[in-house]
């Protein structure tokens, strides 16, 4: 009888509208949650600080501050609008072709592995060895493959090309095998029922579905390969990047300011320009 | 009639030049299709390869015919040096403590900086598009540079690591953070200004709550971005993982190279699992 009672009030306080004292009394209490995460990460802090001391500036450290700060206001503008092979413009140029290179080829090569660590088209045990093969493929880093590649292709644009179309295969059929289990089977079904073949379901039922997301997504991965190509140069692969890094090791100012703002215009052109190709492919014509 | 589905779309200037075909149906209606850009997206992309190929001079005989140099490397990564082990565990630790400190340093200055250029909180359009123009300049610079330019200013080392990642962060966590506030519900905080609370007891108790979730989550994948990027940071001399590697490579040492990269593959794989099972359960 006891519990009826207690049933029954409980159904009237939930009917009850409540006053805004009672509802500030039940609000959520979260705190617990967050001092334990305000908790761990102060642990994570402290742990990591460990090896992480502040040696102080090296002597040349302000020089170079300074240095850095008067080149990018004050770039040289021969380097920065002149047509040489070493200048600018050509290399900016270059390294936007190894960009537009590795990322086609890299598109390519990831449409079979896409499909192939596709859990609706694949058995399960066959996509899942193809996905540890792509997240291997994604762990090396890009300077690695850079380094490796090297030994294949010699010093000079080639080599960021074939780096970065074996790279760009990890993110591109991840993203890949998102649209490819997004299928809609129900076309094909119907399409199967109209007595097509095998060519036109391809042709008709799965093409059309995926070319948005699969291009979308290229482009996506262009923005990125064309930061990364910047630093491909570091290790001798072409573009930009071994330029801008010798200037730094013999403290050119002037010239450093010129790359870095070839470097920052065209990457805020191709993101604007990336951003609205996408944006039209998600949203429709 | 024909004007029935003409403001369906919006007739460009390519399809003034190539007009769109109209095909009359049984019941006498008729519909226009547009002509096909197709063949056009693909002459550019042949006329961008050509120019690609001229420009990088790549050729793929080169790389079948010397493939087999590659097919060697590979095979003696596929063999990791186990003897090697202990000593990647210390320049291991170095990146992991790196990108942790970096990651919660980028992210903590992020937050301000975020609400700040946020059009939705922040109502002076002067402030925000300067906010947001800076963050995307800093975004435009490549990680490894600023690590570089850090390892000059300040000495060779981890701590010139994190503030690289740090950088780095700032510039991503921000621009993410102020794109996810600018989605929340403004309609608490309009209620609380309207109670009489002041914009900071209104932002605190209406605006954090919701937007604290995606915040943790934009830092968690920011991290898992981190570890991946710090690992390559010690080739310019910003300590971790990047100083053994560029070691082993230059001494052409690839089964100590296999193992750090196998053991690198664990820890990415295993952070990469721990914080999407996190991120699920944030949102």
């Amino acid at each position: 009888m006891a519990a009826r009672t207690k049933l029954e009030t409980f159904e009237e306080t939930f009917h009850r509208k409540l006053t805004a004292a009672e509802a500030y009394a039940n609000r959520p209490r979260n705190w617990m949650l967050y001092t334990l995460i305000v908790l761990i990460i102060v642990a994570m802090v402290g742990w990591s600080s460990s090896s992480v001391q502040y040696n102080g500036m090296t002597v040349t450290g302000s020089e170079v501050a300074k240095g850095v700060l008067h080149g990018v206001f004050h770039p040289d503008t021969a380097l920065l609008f002149g047509t040489r092979e070493t200048d600018v413009p050509y290399l900016l140029l270059q390294t936007v072709a190894i960009a537009v290179l590795g990322t086609l080829i890299g598109a390519i090569l990831a449409i079979p592995f896409a499909f192939l660590a596709a859990t609706n088209i694949m058995p399960k045990p066959i996509a899942y060895l193809f996905r540890l093969l792509i997240l291997m493929i994604r762990t090396i880093p890009s300077l690695v493959w850079a380094l490796m590649w090297i030994r294949v292709t010699g010093p000079g644009a080639a080599c960021g090309v074939i780096t970065q179309s074996v790279c760009s295969i990890g993110m591109i059929s991840k993203m890949y095998i998102t649209a490819i289990e997004d299928l809609d089977t129900h076309i094909l079904e119907s399409l199967d029922a109209m007595g097509c073949n095998a060519f036109e379901k391809i042709r008709y039922g799965v093409i059309p579905q995926l070319t948005a997301s699969f291009v979308s997504t290229t482009i996506y991965r262009f923005d990125i390969n064309l930061k990364d190509a910047t630093t491909l140069g570091i290790v001798g692969a072409g573009g930009i990047g071994a330029s801008l890094v010798q200037c730094l090791n013999s403290r050119r100012w002037a010239m450093v300011g010129s790359f870095v703002w070839g470097l920052m215009v065209l990457a805020l052109i191709i993101e604007f320009f990336s951003t609205r190709i996408r944006r039209k492919l998600a949203h429709g014509q | 009639m024909d004007n029935e589905n003409a403001v369906l779309y919006k007739e460009t200037l390519f399809d003034k030049i190539f007009k769109p075909e109209i095909i009359t149906l049984e019941n006498g209606h008729t519909v226009r299709r547009r002509r096909s850009r197709t063949p056009f997206i693909v002459i550019g992309l042949v006329l961008a390869i050509v120019w690609a190929l001229k420009m990088t001079g790549f050729d793929m005989m080169t790389i079948i015919s010397r493939f087999s140099k590659m097919l060697d490397l590979l095979k003696k990564i596929f063999q990791p040096n186990w003897a090697f082990f202990p000593k990647v565990i210390g320049p291991l630790l170095d990146t992991i403590k790196m990108s942790i400190l970096g990651t919660v340093i980028g992210c903590a200055i992020a937050m301000p900086v975020a609400i700040l250029a946020s059009s939705n909180i922040n109502r002076s359009t002067v402030i925000v598009s300067v906010f947001r123009f800076i963050l995307a300049l800093i975004r435009t610079l490549p990680t490894l540079v600023i690590a570089l330019v850090c390892a000059l200013i300040f000495s060779l080392g981890t701590f010139s690591g994190t503030v690289a990642i740090a950088i780095f962060t700032f510039g991503v966590v921000s621009k993410m953070l102020y794109e996810s506030i600018e989605t929340i519900d403004m309609g608490p905080f309009e209620a609380m200004e309207a109670l009489g609370a002041n914009k900071f007891q209104a932002f605190w108790s209406a605006c954090v709550p919701q937007i604290l979730p995606v915040y943790l989550s934009h830092c968690l994948y920011c991290f898992e971005m981190n570890i991946r990027a710090s690992a390559i940071l010690g080739y310019v001399g910003a300590g971790g993982l990047g100083i053994t590697i560029n070691e082993r490579i230059g001494w052409r040492d690839y089964e100590s190279l296999g193992m750090v990269l196998l053991t690198l593959f664990v820890v990415v794989a295993f952070i990469e699992f721990f914080s999407a099972y996190l991120r699920k359960k944030l949102s």
